[in-house]
């Protein structure tokens, strides 16, 4: 077997060229994880059994002539809020830690039947609230390219899976982030598509307003197989789009860019940003004009009120969301209670970690009567305020190219006491969420210290094929190495 | 002092689905506990509503029937508050854009017509029920009512005394089983009231703090609680106490009965309603509404002219008669099996009623037909059997559903209407009676009467009475 850090689209052709049995790949991939976990810890759970048996049964396929799926030997991995039939779905919390839910999510039925093999779950921010996968119950996850340092998150744990070479696709969810920044601080591909695009049932809910899952992967390309399989209506997703792309994600991919446009807002420029960010988005301003692309510079004016309309909104839906776990019917309870009120109370102090307290009492306190019209009503306003804006932005302009991140990867510790700090991490992420648009982080160079630094381009609704395209140009122009350190060291 | 009451209703009626609001469970009551659950209704993480759309039908239905604008745009709110029958912690219902406003709804008061409005109908979830067993340190919890589709009727504060109030729910009631919409079964749950009532000095136009009543089962209840919220409210007026009478929620004590504070103003639950996020707002097109205007069966009080004009019944019976459409639809099937229009009306009003709040069943749960009755009916007419056996057959048939000829055969119940037989009986009870005879010749009249009785006693009451009347007067004059 090839040694090296493979591609999805290298894994399946390993397959179906027979080079190596699906068994054979899984093995490879619990190999490595065996050797990265000590020092990443990627995963919270291994589905070592489950997922041989997916491999037997493609490889199987394949031994008598049948069709395989477009995934048939290529191991994923699942951000753990994502519900796996007979597998625990923790959310990274202590009040799910034993919940074995009894029905797949959406994707995970679609990954089956595709022929992924689920090799486990990754870590995550518990409840996907937070930015660094420090919020997670379990585990800290370090990033790949500096062992010192936050992956990002809330998807960190899916990041860190695909950047550290275990797997070449995993599914993360973006509530306001959460798959670009991850990406970005580990040297991925993140994708968040359009609000709808991809079914949303099984996925545990933090914001139902905002959340999508989207694929981590370790080019565009893949990205684009990645999409094949997860876009598509599904009835039970009442917000599902009732959509499905003409042909494959990767039709477009070679089509030449002269001609489009796009538009680099200013705000994205302006104070608070990594001077090392700011130059690697102006040097990929650069390579899209020789791409052909007309560069604007041009002024989003609500970008900054994004950032309250976000918290406001994704918390009120949390205060609501996460109030069925009440210690009642599943998850944890306190051993000894003496009435109905002390079992919820205590369920609820005892196993939510703090930042989701947080989040749900500053939910709860948007909703209350008296304060609905100042802050959850105004916050809708503006809501609609930059989804208008962008409407009109994309009216003129086929993406929007802007940071992922005002900061590099920060070092573990480094901003868990400051959580206003961590809020403002999410600037340029969360305004694509609320105008529930597609957005990629594609990385586009590193710092000084070696650490990656991605870029975000922003599509029209629906515009996933504009996106892919662009930024698989772009990757073919920059060619970096993007092996990280970690996966570097298990080829060995 | 004069007092005027006002009193307003909200009324949860269960919707008449197959399936649940949200998922595929079915609706059905009584089954084990537990048992009509999917992850869905139990709101297990990660899964989603689907909003079924039978369930818009049917409130569409509902608010046409009850005379109000259906609205084009609506939306699903969530409604949230924590308790171990509510597995999602927040019920999905509707807030600030109802499906249907407007309403109007006919009573009678005091044989004046009298207009009832109501605000607004929206659609919502059920939730779960809870079973304390005393011996235990712990309740059950059964979750197979959870997403059973509801309707929320909101009527305006426009009644004036408790009667009014039974009056208008009967009403409201006897409209929504016609429309097919719910089968309104109180006892089931499938029908509840909250009475919202206050007082206030005759004349004030100003509305004094009102007090919403809950935990009502039956249309007697809601009477008897709503008397007695007045009379406690008035009193408290009258002696000066009227701070004593302040906004909050008490419960109807049916066993004790009287009512109980629950809770204030002040602990009243903030809801926090707000849109929710995994539904689509309600469209209702017009075409939409045209189709399911189509599918309105004819209401009560439509039914109600018709049965004056058709079978010219009195107001009175019209009025029991219609109250209830299964007993209309009884009613109307007996006549079309070739019964007499009153004489059914008759035998409806009265065995079938009296016997169907003896067993304390609702009408339709009988097992008798309505050509059954028709056939007993027919069976009088013909003078095969007496009216008096009649009603003997019709109480085997209601507890039976057996034919009343096979009721008659078995039991040997048919009269004795063969001039022969009765020819020897009655000159039999001539010669054993020679003193009445001798009283009918010396002008006593009266006397065939008790020879009348005399011949009945002898058959065991089976002879025809108008032929041996006949036959017993005609051999007194020969």
């Amino acid at each position: 077997m090839v040694k090296t850090v493979m591609t999805l689209d290298e894994y399946q052709q390993l397959f179906l060229n027979k080079q190596a049995s699906a068994r054979e790949l899984v093995m490879e991939t619990f190999a490595r994880i065996d050797k990265v976990e000590p020092s990443v810890k990627a995963y919270l759970t291994l589905c070592r059994e489950l997922a041989l048996d997916q491999a037997d049964r493609q490889d199987k396929k394949l031994a008598d002539g049948k069709e395989t799926g477009k995934l048939s030997g290529v191991p994923v991995a699942l951000k753990d809020n994502m519900c796996t039939d007979g597998i625990k779905t923790t959310c990274a919390s202590r009040i799910l830690e034993d919940f074995v839910p009894p029905y797949n999510a959406q994707v995970t039925d679609l990954l089956n039947d595709a022929g992924a093999m689920i090799v486990g779950k990754t870590n995550l921010d518990e409840f996907a609230m937070g930015s660094s996968t420090e919020n997670s119950a379990f585990q800290l996850t370090s990033n790949p390219w500096d062992l010192t340092r936050v992956p990002g998150g809330s998807s960190g744990g899916s990041a860190a899976a695909v950047a550290s070479g275990t797997v070449p696709l995993a599914l993360g969810s973006d509530t306001g982030g959460s798959i670009r920044q991850p990406a970005s601080f580990c040297g991925v591909v993140g994708l968040k598509p359009t609000y709808g695009l991809v079914s949303r049932y099984g996925l545990v809910a933090f914001a139902s307003s905002l959340d999508q899952i989207g694929p981590f992967t370790r080019n565009a390309r893949d990205a684009a197989l990645a999409l094949d399989v997860l876009a598509g209506h599904d009835e039970k997703d009442a917000t599902s789009l009732q959509y499905k792309a003409a042909s494959s994600y990767t039709k477009d991919l070679e089509q030449p860019l002269k001609g489009m446009k796009a538009a680099l807002p200013k705000e994205y420029m302006q104070e608070g940003i990594d001077p090392e960010i700011k130059q690697v988005l102006l040097e990929t301003a650069a390579l899209l004009e020789t791409l052909g692309v007309d560069v604007d510079e041009v002024s989003l004016p609500y970008s900054k009120a994004g950032l309250s309309a976000y918290y406001l909104i994704s918390s009120a839906e949390a205060s609501s969301n996460l109030a069925r776990f009440d210690g009642i019917r599943y998850g944890y309870r306190p051993e000894e209670f003496d009435n109905l009120e002390e079992l919820m109370v205590r369920s609820r102090s005892e196993a939510f970690g703090s930042e989701v307290k947080r989040r749900i009492m500053l939910g709860t306190y948007a909703l209350s009567s008296g304060y609905y019209d100042a802050y959850y009503h105004r916050a809708q306003l503006l809501r609609n305020r930059i989804r208008q804006q962008f409407v009109e932005l994309f009216s003129r302009y086929d993406l929007v190219l802007g940071p992922v991140t005002p900061s590099l990867p920060f070092v573990k510790g480094e901003k868990t006491d400051d959580p206003l700090e961590m809020y403002l991490g999410d600037v340029f992420t969360v305004d694509i969420n609320l105008a529930g648009l597609p957005a990629i982080s594609l990385p586009c160079g590193f710092s000084q210290k070696g650490l990656p630094i991605g870029m975000q381009l922003i599509g029209g609704h629906l515009a996933e094929n504009k996106l892919l395209k662009v930024a698989y140009q772009l990757e073919q122009q920059m060619n970096l190495d993007l092996v990280s350190p970690v996966a570097r060291e298990v080829l060995k | 002092m004069k007092w005027e009451t006002v009193i307003g209703l909200e009324v949860h009626v269960e919707l008449d689905t197959k399936t649940k609001i949200f998922c595929n469970c079915p609706t059905t009551f009584g089954a084990a506990p537990n048992r009509h659950t999917c992850p869905v209704c139990m709101g297990l993480p990660g899964t989603l509503p689907t909003l079924n759309k039978a369930v818009v039908d049917m409130a569409v239905k509902a608010g046409l029937a009850l005379g109000c604008r259906v609205e084009g745009l609506s939306k699903m709110d969530r409604k949230n508050y924590f308790y171990p029958d509510l597995p999602k912690a927040y019920q999905i219902s509707q807030y600030d854009l109802p499906i249907c406003t407007e309403g109007a709804v006919n009573i009678e008061v005091d044989g004046n017509k009298k207009t009832i409005r109501i605000h607004r109908i929206h659609i919502e979830e059920d939730a779960g029920k809870l079973l304390h067993d005393e011996y235990e340190p712990f309740s059950y919890i059964d979750y197979n009512r959870v997403g059973v589709p509801l309707i929320e009727i909101v009527s305006e504060a426009d009644m004036r005394s408790p009667k009014e109030a039974v009056d208008y729910l009967r009403a409201v009631r006897a409209i929504l089983q016609y429309a097919g919409v719910s089968d309104c079964r109180m006892e089931q749950g499938s029908l509840r009231c909250d009475g919202n009532i206050s007082v206030r000095p005759m004349g004030q136009e100003a509305l004094n703090a009102k007090v919403e009543l809950k935990n009502i089962n039956s249309f007697k209840e809601l009477q008897k609680a709503l008397e007695k919220e007045e009379k406690r409210q008035i009193e408290l007026y009258s002696f000066g106490q009227g701070d004593q009478v302040v906004q909050e929620t008490r419960r109807w004590d049916a066993a004790k009965g009287r009512t109980i504070s629950m809770r204030s103003k002040e602990d009243a639950h903030d809801y926090r309603y707000f849109p929710e996020p995994d539904l689509k707002p309600i469209v209702v097109r017009d075409e939409q509404i045209s189709m399911i205007l189509k599918t309105l069966p004819e209401l009560p009080a439509a039914k109600a002219l018709r049965f004056k004009e058709v079978y010219a019944l009195t107001e009175k019976e019209i009025e029991v008669l219609t109250a209830e459409k299964a007993l209309s639809h009884f009613y109307e099937e007996t006549v079309k099996a070739g019964a007499d229009a009153k004489i059914s009306a008759n035998w409806v009003l009265g065995d079938l009623l009296r016997y169907l709040k003896e067993k304390e069943m609702e009408p339709g749960e009988q097992q008798v037909a309505p050509s059954q009755l028709a056939t007993l009916i027919g069976l009088v007419e013909a003078g095969t059997i007496s009216g008096t056996v009649g009603k003997e057959v019709f109480a085997v048939m209601f507890d039976t559903g057996k034919d009343p000829e096979v009721i008659v055969e078995e039991k040997g119940l048919k009269q004795i209407s063969g001039t022969d037989e009765l020819q020897y009986i009655i000159e039999k009870v001539l010669k054993e009676n020679p003193a009445s005879v001798e009283d009918y010749h010396a002008g006593k009249k009266q006397a065939v009467g008790y020879l009348m009785g005399q011949v009945m006693k002898a058959t065991g009451g089976q002879a025809n009475p108008r032929i041996a009347k006949e036959m017993l007067e005609e051999k007194l004059k020969a």
